[in-house]
């Protein structure tokens, strides 16, 4: 297994240093897939390709402003397709975040 | 200075619950937690690869109104009035549609900002939290012991100047407005604006 290098897959928001986010949530989704290749979830060229699939899914008029969508939906479908965590599990989990986001009164720490 | 919030938004303020996050955050929040559950990640893993990127969020962006209200008087003005609107007019929006309150370094007033429940933190405005930020030690001492916290930084304040410590919540985030540094008065807004820190936005440096 070789070393991943998150700086060759193609289409990758970056300066000279390294990759560069929009917003938060896109680091968080950029550190989840290198820790979990990292600690053996899935082989380097098994994430490129699911990352690939979807970007080629978004079409030739996607203008990469996107880029962190697709990589989440990517990053989605292999975690579900390598039974990490079920798709059913996931989707219960955003919905119950949701929940306690909007049941939670200002200024109170949200938890489920 | 909320007189432009949304619908919406006083619609959640009725209800009393908060403005959930966008879909994508929710995402993956789910799969964190998940996958944390099970062992598969390590959050302080997770915090190191991010911390090490926290720089790459709009590193900037609060620099640049600093810059601009050091520059102009009247957009300092309006910063002041109402930063949401202000920072706004430089492009700056983002986030959870969350109000922003600019606040004021001066002579006699020294401000600090901090989140005690969680990490709430400006980041249109200044990236990604640093990990220090998040930790339990600096959500809970940074309201009892301001000027130790401080002096930790590397700051040490005379007595006579007041530390106001603004404490973020998921609807209100702070922009701490440093000092204009002495003998800047020649340099253009560009040159101002790299003078300008994270930490001294947060308030745990001075300029």
């Amino acid at each position: 297994m070789s070393a991943p290098d998150p700086l060759k897959l193609p289409g990758l928001p970056r300066d000279a240093e390294g990759p560069v986010f929009a917003e938060p949530w896109q680091a968080q989704a950029f550190a989840l897939t290198v820790q979990l290749h990292e600690r053996g979830a899935f082989a380097w060229s098994e994430w490129a390709e699911a990352l690939s699939d979807q970007l080629k899914a978004a079409g030739p008029q996607d203008d990469g402003s996107r880029y962190y969508e697709h990589w989440l939906a990517a990053l989605e479908q292999l975690v579900t397709a390598k039974q990490l965590a079920g798709a059913g599990a996931l989707r219960d989990r955003r919905h119950a975040w949701e929940a306690a986001y909007l049941r939670t009164p200002h200024g109170k720490p949200v938890t489920l | 200075m909320t007189h432009d919030d949304s619908d919406h938004h006083h619609e959640h303020d009725h209800e009393h619950g908060q403005h959930p996050p966008s879909d994508m955050e929710l995402r993956v929040k789910a799969l964190e937690f998940l996958l944390v559950e099970k062992g598969l990640v390590d959050p302080a893993a997770l915090d190191a690869i991010v911390d090490h990127f926290e720089h790459k969020v709009g590193p900037r962006n609060g620099a640049r109104v600093v810059a601009r209200a050091w520059f102009d008087p009247a957009y300092r003005a309006r910063l002041m009035e109402d930063a949401t609107a202000a920072i706004a007019e430089l492009g700056y929006v983002g986030g959870q549609g969350e109000h922003m309150m600019a606040v004021e370094n001066t002579a006699g007033a020294h401000n600090m900002v901090v989140c005690t429940l969680c990490s709430c933190y400006p980041w249109p405005v200044l990236g990604l939290p640093p990990v220090w930020y998040k930790s339990a030690p600096y959500r809970s001492r940074a309201v009892i012991d301001p000027r130790g916290v401080l002096a930790d930084f590397g700051v040490t304040l005379p007595d006579e100047i007041e530390v106001r410590v603004w404490d973020s919540t998921a609807e209100l985030r702070y922009l701490v407005i440093p000092e204009r540094p002495a003998g800047t008065e020649a340099l253009s807004e560009d040159q101002l604006a790299a003078l300008v820190t994270r930490d001294g936005m947060i308030g745990t440096a001075r300029l």
